[in-house]
């Protein structure tokens, strides 16, 4: 099979079509993060997330040829996709990364249930934004990017233990970032590299927290934390 | 000159990691953060005289609302570093946790300072990311129970928040490049603001405002906030709660200009009403007297967030909401500091605990009464100065009702503060035996001293400077686009 040379027209829409199996593939991922338990697994979704997310990245830079996408594909990849894996492995014991989490906030179904919710509603609130921004190869980036917000806040607010919670977090900024290459793909680099920068000192930062929990409060169920509140309890 | 004053505190941060005893990384940390004063008074002198300071044009430089800000930083950096001597030494921390300490303190008010100083939004976002990102383990640097709860509580929340703020930033680029593009920075977007397309700026606007408003602590977004903010050191509280909370804020006003005024304004009142009126009932329920002060920060977020929705002739209700941001700032940070000189002194958060201090402790109790005078806005201080500005704009535009909820949840809020303070300032004396209380350290208490003077002097003159900023500030926040 010969692939086509970007120049051609055909070979945009080749490349579109082809984006929006990536962004497809991107959505799917973010339900796997709701609805998989185990700590190991999350990680593992997590990466694929943001491979996926630095695909989407390499594929625009060539529709809208410009390589300021090309390096943010690559910085992505590198940093999410091998170094914040690697460091949450190095930073945590193998118990905590091997958990699997017995107590749920909600049900797999109903959090799936409201996850599909959150997709239309995603799709919904990019409609009037698209309307105005006219047709572009990275506007199916903008509703899956707002739907992958709004359900990593799903996921991090039905997670209890540290790290799938934190993963949910991770995929929502993985999200803001897929809707804003798609229609911002001229933002300064510098800005984006340092957002990836960030989130590495981040990670580092709640590894040392999480360890810290670990250590002087024996668990890592984070959202069984619940001391600190007003009234007569305390 | 711009460049240098968040480098200072980089420098530090190297400088405090050096083993060179307990007492170095405390010292040099003060001494960079007064080196840090002089710079930024130098900039806001700079900035008063109109000349706009630019480091790397829209990139790096400072207008007149930026001035009040990096002001703000270098001068409560200046206070914390000093009370953060005495806290240390307190403390009995050994040398490591000293140097860790101060390495994270100086990551935070390099963080700080990076605020003010940008003007490219993205990177503004990163900023503000950093402040959140560099406190977090000052919130668990006690490593108790309740500290590490509230670290992950605000880690989490305020991460959350970030994600969605990033996506609004995304779509302010994208508003720009619909309107012709020009340089992404603050002046670059009010250049165009006409030209954007109002959908596109509204949903950057909501995002930024939920993301942020996280950070700044609007109801209901508030319940990390009080945690936080009780939980950090004396010193990191001052900061958190006087600057940290009013820097986020201060990148939400900066995108109102962006917004036709009548679109907006009313739905700025309605969020700060909100805060203000809830916080000031729920601090008449608190045990805990750091988390009293927490309250009122939300309460102010509110007020100051009401006042810039007033809009007003020749942008009085930026000014009044400026003015209401130094007094706060300035107000709250002290209060922390005369929080934590109790704390150090009883050893108990519990407002029941604390009994007729002013006879035990006189002049920290006589601290801890007049920050609760100032900050409920009792005259001569510099609070009561700006609320009463923000009526006196709130009634000249015709907001009636606005106004007199604002003067009744003030009012409430100056109750609750003050019925709190009364009971631990005076009434019986404490249980613990003269003997045993441990003393306040000198630098504590000049620190506190330090954080009074603007606090009172503000509330009775104004420097010509200083009004010269405010007027280029105002100017600064006033709408492009408005009618």
């Amino acid at each position: 099979m010969t692939v086509p040379t970007p120049t051609q027209p055909d070979a945009i829409l080749w490349l579109t079509n082809l984006n929006a199996l990536v962004c497809g593939l991107f959505l799917l991922v973010s339900f796997g993060l709701v609805a998989i338990r185990q700590t190991q697994a999350c990680v593992r979704l997590f990466i694929l997330l943001s491979v996926l997310l630095g695909g989407s990245a390499l594929l625009l830079s060539e529709i809208y040829t410009t390589w300021h996408l090309v390096v943010v594909g690559v910085v992505d990849i590198c940093t999410k996709a091998v170094i914040i894996p690697w460091l949450l492995r190095r930073a945590l014991h193998d118990e905590v990364y091997t958990r699997r989490e017995v107590t749920q906030v909600l049900n797999i179904p109903t959090a799936l249930l409201l996850a599909l919710g959150l997709a239309i509603l995603g799709y919904l609130l990019a409609q009037p934004l698209l309307a105005v921004g006219g047709p572009s190869a990275g506007a199916v980036n903008l509703p899956i990017g707002l739907a992958g917000v709004l359900i990593g806040g799903l996921t991090a607010a039905v997670r209890r233990e540290a790290v799938p919670l934190f993963l949910g977090l991770l995929a929502m900024e993985n999200s803001a970032f897929l809707a804003g290459i798609g229609v911002a793909p001229e933002m300064p680099l510098i800005a984006e590299v340092s957002i990836a920068v960030d989130v590495l000192i981040l990670v580092m930062v709640v590894s040392v927290l999480t360890r810290a929990v670990h250590e002087h409060i024996g668990t890592t169920e984070v959202g069984a934390l619940t001391t600190l509140r007003e009234g007569p309890g305390r | 000159m711009l460049l240098l004053i968040p480098l200072l505190p980089l420098v530090m941060v190297l400088l405090s990691l050096l083993p060179l005893g307990r007492r170095f990384a405390p010292i040099a940390t003060l001494v960079a953060a007064i080196a840090e004063l002089a710079l930024a008074v130098a900039a806001a002198l700079e900035v008063a005289a109109e000349r706009n300071l630019v480091a790397i044009a829209g990139w790096v430089q400072l207008d007149g609302f930026g001035a009040i800000m990096l002001l703000l930083v270098a001068f409560l950096s200046v206070t914390a570093a000093l009370f953060s001597v005495g806290y240390v030494a307190a403390h009995h921390y050994d040398a490591a946790r000293v140097r860790s300490y101060c390495a994270h303190f100086n990551l935070f008010t390099f963080s700080l300072a990076l605020v003010p100083v940008l003007a490219e939004p993205a990177l503004v976002w990163i900023a503000i990311e950093f402040t959140s990102v560099f406190s977090v383990l000052l919130v668990a640097f006690d490593n108790t129970r309740t500290a590490l709860e509230a670290a992950w509580k605000y880690v989490a929340l305020m991460f959350m928040g970030a994600a969605i703020a990033l996506l609004g930033f995304f779509l302010l680029f994208w508003a720009q490049a619909q309107a012709g593009g020009g340089h992404y920075s603050w002046d670059g977007l009010r250049a165009v603001a006409p030209q954007m397309p109002t959908v596109l700026v509204m949903a950057a606007f909501v995002l930024v405002l939920v993301g942020l408003g996280v950070k700044v602590g609007f109801v209901p977004l508030h319940t990390w906030l009080p945690d936080a903010h009780s939980q950090a050191p004396a010193p990191v509280c001052a900061l958190l709660s006087g600057i940290k909370t009013t820097s986020s804020l201060y990148v939400i006003l900066r995108l109102v200009p962006l917004l036709p005024a009548a679109r907006i304004n009313g739905a700025l009142q309605v969020i700060g009403l909100l805060s203000a009126g809830v916080a000031s009932f729920l601090l008449l329920q608190v045990r805990d007297y750091k988390r009293l002060f927490a309250y009122s920060t939300v309460e102010h977020m509110g007020i100051i967030f009401v006042a810039a929705g007033l809009g007003g002739a020749g942008g009085a209700g930026a000014y009044a909401a400026l003015l209401q941001i130094i007094s706060h700032s300035v107000t709250k940070s002290f209060c922390f500091l005369a929080a934590g000189a109790v704390l150090l002194l009883t050893g108990t958060r519990e407002i029941k605990d604390v009994r007729g201090l002013i006879r035990t402790a006189g002049p920290v109790g006589a601290a801890l009464l007049v920050g609760g005078l100032a900050i409920g806005g009792a005259p001569p201080f510099s609070v009561f100065l700006s609320e009463f500005s923000i009526f006196r704009v709130g009634l000249a535009e015709g907001h009636y009702a606005v106004t007199a909820l604002l003067v009744v949840f003030i009012t409430v809020a100056f109750f609750g503060i003050l019925l709190h303070v009364n009971r631990m300032v005076f009434g019986a004396p404490g249980s613990l035996p003269a003997e045993r209380r441990p003393r306040l350290p000198a630098t504590a208490g000049a620190a506190l001293l330090l954080a009074a003077v603007p606090v009172v002097v503000l509330g009775l003159y104004q420097p010509v400077w200083l009004s010269h900023v405010l007027a280029v500030a105002a100017s600064n926040l006033a709408g492009v686009a408005g009618p």
